[in-house]
Formats: structure tokens, C-alpha cells, sequence
């Protein structure tokens, strides 16, 4: 089994099988991270470019480790220390990185298809680490293992998504995975935050949280931006944390298990309070973990299937 | 950008034989000789040509019809040279089927003067395609104050528009209205309210949010339309709406014109033939303002183009580099290029598929443009100046932007099959047939 | 070889590993995934029928230290690797079923490596059938035997495949 695309641009459209040979793979890999020399051979001699156009800590430590743990070069640039400030167009920075012979380009990007840019003029391979509102596959696919390791499967799950929808990258590529992979998805935010024809995906909306906490069994709770409220998307950190935020108080009365996860940076006492985010339904550094096993996956995955011969049983005894 | 060379031949006399010609103005639907000599149409018949010893053009399986007119074109020139000039725009627009353009003013200085004006009108000078040149509405398109429109206008600006963006205020608008009335020539309205557009770059639906881009809503375009119209209704004066994408639209229109406002509309070829289904795959040949709507709103220009609620087809030919263009979808300018596509689009989806008769395509193409703009009329008969279409309504052809006229190449419609294509014009003494 | 021949070789392999190492004392058996890992664990059996200490025992995978991952057409899937007590100062012994190429052996002795530095390392295999590419060779070979490069040996194991039996697959 392969992945269809030599690409992974986002998961609408990846099938269930898809999505489960990621995951199985990544599982297969995570026990080398706790070895005592954490690092296979496997990616020796490929070049993998790392380019973040957006500020990222988190993903771009957790692509570039998985990328040593399979032991690629890489090389990594990141918008201040480019020559993308120089006025350089992605179009240049594809030409030199072709000619620089990459295998595999991993991109951070604040327009929405900018990976599906890049596909189209690259003989590289494209993971898409980000790109504007539209999906952040990686993480979804590191959410997805995190709660196939607490949870046993994702299959039947009720998966709550709460906060600003509408710029989340975040929340799209778990709609779209979870619901291949057979969750049931519901989104829950302000109405301003919720995007337009949202009810044409496989979604349901709660109403409120209260309606998303007895509903559901798992919530992924998205990071809430500043500068929405300067852009007049809500009123008020203050009224947002009173009817969106994952507080001691709301979560105490819970007669069931829950399981929280966040995709970080967390503004804590925000969206979540402290005592949540580190507290016993919180998965959130089981998820960090995973970043780095999910992402050698997927290198994995998209680094072979270059050649011709076809595996056998035993294909070197 | 390489293109054809442009060999328009010029000519004192010219038979075109074996051609239909079709002007349901002058009642005329037949096979006929037609000679033109000195820029006018000297005789019409089945015997027209005989002893005519000059040029000859066989017409065999051409369609020959009053002159068609884009009213919404941009050129680049003066500021984007390498994009379009007045120059390579008209030839474009002969190669396409159109004989007359009136160009957009939003050019780099903008057409907000006597000079600016003249300076399009020297450039055109002698061109096959006539060019007129539309001023702004109002000085360097800020919205603030409004050019001098009288001037204008007798220099020969043929309408004002800020096209490319709204009048913001709609104080502005309404004095532009009523002053523009004192010169006969009408306002056209790039109608959208920024604030609701809020930096969008496709229509806002279901598809926008899977695809993670910001959406420019209906509303956005259907505020304005209704603001734009009632401030012509309130002042008694003449509006046009250029390149309407919505259904709400069609309907305001509708609606205002039953009420007897002096409202006219046009729709663009991209907006009757695509959806924001194309959008998909990020192809920045899909981005154009107003945005790719939905196919209710596409039925709904049809319709309306059908009962006579939306006046004219115009392309918003709008050329940007490949550099500019070839891009991510946020940051690549708005806009396609339509003068060389449009004939052959609106009769592969429009004739054939029944959805406008050929008399309907001269009246959205010819007689309407002409009406709205205050052209003459251009008619099929002996004494009439000559001003002729060429059609090949059932030739197969594939959209191929390598061969335009054009200097730009961004348009969604390469390799396109289309059938039935605009065969060239003939204007005065000069004509271009297609090979 | 039929399931009986398979028996008697893999006891008489047993013999040969426990006499070489003059018992179980330190020893650690790895199995190489897929077969490896069954013949592995018969040994193992073997062995305690003999000695009565229990010996250790993992498995390995070695498809991430593949030498020509670059020019398969898949990626393949990755097995299961569980080494599950440190190799450091152990004597390994390494256990497949087909010796041929020695690119297989190469791979799980760089994949042992990473996990510790084993004493040393010893490889026992069921057939040793030629043709190879690098400098290796089996401390304990069940049967040698002479095939042609293109031949195939194809080892089947009642727990892998339903039976026990060795067919050699003249091409």
C-alpha cells in the first residue's frame, strides 16, 4: 500500500486506508525516539528544505527532527533570515531549490495553497506545514495518533472542535481526517469565527459549549488570536473565555472522561486554563511526541517510491 | 511575450461574397454580395459584386454582422506597456470580433483629464478598432473629487468609471450621477462594498472554506448594486453596472428596471461559462473581481441576459504579466483577459446551447454596447458606414493562449474547445480575417 | 526439506550455538523479521529444553536500514522492532532464515549497533544458498545450497504460512 499523491498537500480527499498507513507507520517509527541512539539510516543521501514564511517554533523543531531521526539533510530557512525579505518571489525561491536538487520540500506558508503552488513547479516532493487558512495536515495526522494511542481508535469517537473555525487551518484538516477515519466531527465558536457554508461538510454545530461538553468525548481546542478582536471578530477576551473557554469550573461537573487536546501555542487562562491544559484530560505533550513520529511518516512514506523494483517477500535475502 | 504579427489589410474597395449577412435591425437575414468602397457600404445583393474588379473576400460559411463593441476593457497603456497597449488591446479586440472597445481608465497616471483623454484617443488614431477611452469618475480614482467630466467628455471620453474599484461614498457617486447627466455620457459603477469584500479573494461559499482562502460574499456586490441604483433613481439619472456575477443582482436590476430607473448592466463571459469550482487547485487564472460565483448565479445571468435584464456582455479584459500572475492565489492580482475568447465562448455556450438566439448575440454584443455608450448605430445596408463582424458560428476551435494578440496570456480558458468563433472586422477601410 | 528435516536441522543448530558458547550464559537471541523471528523462537524452545535458564530474545526489522530504499518502487511497511533488554557486552546471535546476498545481515548488524555494542555477534540461518555480495558469512548454516542467482528459496513456516517446508524455485 502507498500514499496516492507524492505530495501531502492536506487530507480532504485522503482515504480512510490513507490515513491509517500514516498512522500505523508513525507508531512503527516512535519507539526509535526512545532509543539510546534515537536515529536511523533510512533517509541518507536525501535533502529535505525546510521553509517557514510564518513564524513556527514548534512544527519547524518537529520537522526538522524527524528529518535528522531518518537521517536526511536538511536545510531550513524561515522568513527573517531569508532572502524572502528581499522581495523574493516563492517562484525564485522554487527555481534555486530545484536547482539545488531537493527531494522533499516541507513549507510554512500565510497563503492558503501556497504547498499546491509549489507542486506545481517542483519535482520535489511538497508536505504542506501550514498554509494560511486551509490545512495543516501534519498536526491533524499527530491529533489522530494521539488519540488512537489513549483512546484505541478513532472510529465512533465525537470529536468537538471549539474556537475560531474560520481561521483555522487546524480544524480543516481534522474535519477532514477525522471524518475519513469515521469520528464524528462538531464545531463549536462564535458565530463570527464560524466560516460561511460550514454546514456542507460533514460537521455538526453546537449551539454553545455546554451543548459541545455533554455531547462530546473529545475536544480540540484552537488557539484564539489576538488580533481577531482588534479586527472587531468578537468583542472581548473576557466574554470569549465566559462562553468559550475550557475552565476548572466547566470541565468539574463532568461525569465522564474527556480527552483535551491543543495544537499550541496555548494562550493559557485564554481559551483553556492552566489547570486543564496540564491537568489529567490534557494529551497536549503526547501530541508534541507525536509531531515528530507522524512527520517521519510521512517523510518516510513520500521519500520512497522512486525506484522501479518491486518489493518481494524478501526483496534483499 | 512573443505574439502574432497583426496585418490588418487596407483596402479602397472590398466584395465580400457568398457571406450571410444578419442585422435584425435592418431586417436583413440572406446570402448576399456586399460591397464596400470608401469606408461605407456601397451596395448590398446577389449581383453587388459583379464587375467588381478590386479585392474579393470569400465569405463562404461566414456570418457577417453589425459591429460588436467590448464596453469594459483595460488597457495598460499608459504604465503597464509590457502588459497591454492601446495598440496590441485593439488588435486583440479585431482579432476577437470587435470593432469598437471603450478602455478603462484605470491606467498608471489614470485617464482623468483632456490630456489623458487625448492621449488615448492619439494612440488609437488609425488603429483598425476603434478605442474610446472612458475617464474616471473621479480625480486619480480616490473618490474625492470629480473630474472634469464636461471636458472630458468632449474630448471624447464615451462614459466615467473608477472601475477597478467603487465609489466608497455614496455622496460622491450621487454627484457624479447627476453631473455626468449635463454630458450625456453614463457612470458606469464598479459596485462592491469594501468593507464586506474585507480583502477576499473568491466568492465566499462552502468552496472558500474548504480551501481556506477569504471569501468576497454576494452581499458585498448586491449592497452596492442596490445602493448605486437607488441613488440613480433618486436623482433621476443614469447608471450602468458593470460585471454583475450575482443572481441578487440580476434581480435588483430587474426590479429597478420595472420601476422604470434608468439602469443598464452588463455580465462577463467568465461569469456565464465558470464557477468558483475553478478556484479549486488555486489557479490564479480564476481570480477576478468580482469573484466566480455559484451555478445558481451563472443561471441567473443567463436568464437575465436572455429577458433583457443585463443589457450587454463585456469581457473586463484585464492583462497582468505572468510574473504577477503566476503566483500564490492571495497574492496574484485580480483579473482575466477576454477580448480574443469571448465571441467564441458566448456562442459555444450562448448560440449553441440555445440559450440566446443569434439575433440575441448582436443585441448584447452590438446594439445594446452602442445604446449604453451613446455610439452610433451600426448597420447592414447600403450608405451605412462600415462596420462589420465577421462570425464563423459553427467553426471547432481550441482556446490556445500562445496565439493571442494579446500580450498578456492569463486566461482560464486555454484549451478550451469551443465552437463557433469570431472570423475578424472590417472597419472603414481596413478589415483583419482571421486565417 | 520437509517439517521434520526442518526440526532436525534447527535442534542440531541448537546444539551447535550452545556448544560454540559453551552454554546460554550471556547469550541473546535476535530474529529477523519475517521467519527469522518463528526460527528464532523454536530455537528458543529448543534451548530450554536443554538448559534450564531462560534465554533473551528480540526481534528485529530491518527494512529502515535497507540499502536500496532509495530504489524500491514502495515504501514498504515497517515491522516491528523489540529489542527488549540492552545487547551492551552480550553475545548476540542472529537468526534468519535465508542466507544469500549478506546485504540483509549487513543491515540488521547497523540496526543492532544502534541499540548497543553487543560482545559479539554470531548468525545462525536455515540455508545458506550462495551468491554473495559482501564479505559474511554464518557462524551456523542448517543446509548449504547451491542454487543459481535467479533461483529463488522460499522457507515456509507453519506459523507464517500454514506449513514447514524449503522449496528451492528454479527460475
Amino acid at each position: 500500500m502507498q500514499l496516492k499523491s507524492r505530495h501531502l498537500l492536506g487530507l480532504e480527499g485522503m482515504t480512510a486506508e490513507e490515513i491509517n498507513l500514516i498512522l500505523d507507520t508513525a507508531a512503527s517509527l516512535k519507539p526509535i525516539l526512545d532509543r539510546p541512539i534515537p536515529k536511523v539510516p533510512t533517509l541518507r543521501g536525501k535533502t529535505v528544505a525546510n521553509l517557514f514564511y510564518e513564524p513556527s517554533t514548534r512544527t519547524r523543531f518537529s520537522f526538522e527532527l524527524a528529518e535528522k531521526r531518518l537521517s536526511a539533510d536538511s536545510v531550513s530557512f524561515s522568513q527573517s533570515g531569508s532572502s524572502v525579505s528581499k522581495g523574493e518571489t516563492l517562484k525564485d525561491t522554487v527555481r534555486n531549490l530545484q536547482a539545488m536538487k531537493i527531494d522533499t520540500v516541507v513549507i510554512r506558508h500565510g497563503a492558503s495553497g501556497a504547498p499546491h503552488f509549489l507542486a506545481g513547479c517542483l519535482d520535489a516532493s511538497v508536505v504542506n506545514a501550514g498554509d494560511g487558512t486551509h490545512e495543516h495536515p501534519t498536526q491533524a495526522l499527530l491529533d489522530m495518533m494521539t488519540l488512537r494511542e489513549k483512546l484505541g481508535k478513532i472510529k465512533g469517537l465525537k470529536v468537538a472542535i471549539v474556537g475560531d473555525i474560520l481561521h483555522s487551518r487546524v480544524a480543516r484538516s481534522n474535519i477532514h481526517g477525522l471524518s475519513a477515519a469515521g469520528a464524528s466531527v462538531g464545531l463549536c465558536g462564535p458565530a463570527t469565527l464560524m466560516p460561511v457554508g460550514v454546514s456542507d461538510l460533514p460537521v455538526r454545530l453546537y449551539r454553545n459549549l455546554g451543548e459541545a461538553l455533554e455531547d462530546a468525548d473529545v475536544f480540540i481546542v484552537l488557539r484564539i488570536q489576538m488580533e481577531r478582536q482588534k479586527r472587531g471578530m468578537f468583542p472581548s477576551l473576557r466574554e470569549y473565555r465566559s462562553l468559550f473557554g475550557m475552565t476548572v469550573e466547566r470541565l468539574e461537573p463532568l461525569k465522564k472522561e474527556i480527552t483535551i487536546l491543543h495544537p499550541g501555542p496555548i494562550n493559557r487562562g485564554v481559551e483553556i486554563d492552566d489547570a486543564v491544559a496540564d491537568g489529567r484530560h490534557s494529551v497536549i505533550l503526547d501530541q508534541v511526541t507525536n509531531g515528530v513520529a507522524v512527520r517521519m511518516a510521512v517523510l518516510y512514506l513520500l521519500s520512497g517510491g522512486r525506484g522501479k523494483i518491486e518489493m518481494e517477500d524478501h526483496g534483499q535475502a | 511575450m512573443a505574439r502574432p504579427d497583426f496585418k490588418p489589410v487596407r483596402a479602397e474597395a472590398v466584395c465580400l461574397t457568398g457571406a450571410r449577412l444578419l442585422d435584425p435591425a435592418s431586417k436583413l437575414d440572406a446570402s448576399a454580395d456586399l460591397l464596400v468602397a470608401e469606408g461605407r457600404i456601397a451596395k448590398i445583393g446577389a449581383a453587388a459584386g459583379e464587375g467588381f474588379e478590386g479585392l474579393r473576400i470569400d465569405g463562404a460559411g461566414l456570418t457577417v454582422v453589425p459591429g460588436f463593441v467590448d464596453l469594459h476593457a483595460h488597457l495598460r497603456e499608459p504604465g503597464r506597456e509590457d502588459e497591454e497597449t492601446i495598440r496590441s488591446g485593439a488588435e486583440a479586440a479585431a482579432a476577437g470580433g470587435f470593432t469598437e472597445i471603450a478602455c478603462m481608465p484605470n491606467t498608471n497616471p489614470p485617464v482623468d483629464d483632456r490630456p489623458s483623454v487625448e492621449f488615448v484617443r492619439g494612440r488609437a488614431a488609425g488603429l483598425l478598432t476603434d478605442v474610446h477611452p472612458i475617464a474616471a469618475i473621479t480625480k486619480g480614482q480616490r473618490g474625492e473629487e470629480l473630474v472634469e467630466m464636461a471636458d472630458c467628455a468632449e474630448a471624447g471620453a464615451v462614459a466615467f468609471s473608477d472601475d477597478g474599484r467603487p465609489v466608497e461614498k455614496a455622496s460622491v457617486l450621487r454627484r457624479a450621477v447627476e453631473y455626468a447627466g449635463m454630458t450625456g455620457r453614463p457612470v458606469i459603477s464598479h459596485s462592491e462594498d469594501l468593507s464586506l469584500s474585507d480583502g477576499g479573494v473568491m466568492h465566499e461559499g462552502v468552496r472558500s472554506t474548504r480551501l481556506g482562502l477569504r471569501g468576497i460574499p454576494s452581499i458585498s456586490e448586491e449592497i452596492a448594486v442596490d445602493r448605486d441604483i437607488r441613488i440613480a433613481e433618486y436623482v433621476r439619472g443614469r447608471i450602468h453596472i458593470a460585471h454583475v456575477s450575482t443572481a441578487g443582482s440580476v434581480r435588483l436590476i430587474r426590479e429597478a428596471k420595472a420601476r422604470g430607473v434608468a439602469v443598464t448592466a452588463e455580465t462577463c463571459p467568465h461569469y456565464l461559462t465558470l464557477t468558483d469550482e475553478a478556484v479549486q487547485g488555486y489557479d490564479p487564472n480564476a481570480k477576478m473581481n468580482p469573484p466566480l460565483r455559484t451555478a445558481e448565479d451563472r443561471a441567473a445571468l443567463w436568464e437575465g441576459l436572455k429577458d433583457g435584464t443585463i443589457d450587454a456582455v463585456s469581457t473586463d479584459h484585464a492583462p497582468h504579466s505572468a510574473e504577477e500572475k503566476d503566483v500564490e492565489f492571495d497574492a496574484a492580482p485580480f483579473g482575466v483577459i477576454g477580448l480574443e475568447t469571448a465571441v467564441g465562448l458566448l456562442l459555444t455556450h450562448g448560440v449553441h446551447k440555445r440559450r440566446l438566439t443569434l439575433r440575441e448575440l448582436v443585441l448584447v454584443f452590438s446594439v445594446l454596447p452602442r445604446r449604453i455608450l451613446g455610439l452610433p448605430e451600426a448597420r447592414i445596408r447600403e450608405g451605412a458606414d462600415a462596420n462589420l463582424t465577421f462570425l464563423r458560428p459553427d467553426a471547432a476551435w481550441t482556446v490556445n493562449r500562445d496565439g493571442f494578440f494579446s500580450r498578456s496570456r492569463n486566461t482560464p480558458f486555454h484549451g478550451w474547445a469551443l465552437k463557433g468563433a469570431a472570423a475578424g472586422v472590417l472597419r472603414g477601410d481596413q478589415f483583419y480575417l482571421a486565417p | 526439506m520437509d517439517g521434520q528435516g526442518i526440526a532436525r536441522t534447527l535442534k542440531r543448530l541448537t546444539h551447535e550455538i550452545l556448544e560454540r558458547n559453551a552454554g546460554c550464559e550471556g547469550l541473546v537471541l535476535v530474529g529477523i523479521r519475517n521467519r527469522g523471528d518463528v526460527l528464532a523462537r523454536r530455537i528458543l524452545k529448543a534451548m530450554a529444553s536443554i538448559e534450564s535458564r531462560e534465554v533473551p530474545y528480540g526481534v528485529l526489522d530491518i527494512t529502515l536500514y535497507r540499502d536500496d530504499f532509495q530504489r524500491l518502487a514502495d515504501s514498504p511497511v515497517i515491522g516491528e522492532t523489540d529489542i527488549p533488554i540492552d545487547i551492551t557486552d552480550r553475545k548476540v546471535v542472529l537468526v534468519d532464515d535465508v542466507l544469500f546476498t549478506g546485504r540483509t545481515i549487513r543491515a540488521a548488524m547497523d540496526a543492532l549497533m544502534d541499540f548497543g555494542r553487543p560482545s559479539s555477534i554470531q548468525l545462525a540461518v536455515l540455508i545458506d544458498r550462495g551468491h554473495r555480495e559482501l564479505p559474511i558469512h554464518a557462524d551456523f548454516v542448517g543446509q548449504t545450497v547451491s542454487t543459481s542467482k535467479s533461483d529463488g528459496v522460499q522457507v515456509r513456516l507453519e506459523e507464517t504460512d500454514g506449513e514447514d517446508s524449503v522449496v528451492l524455485v528454479v527460475s
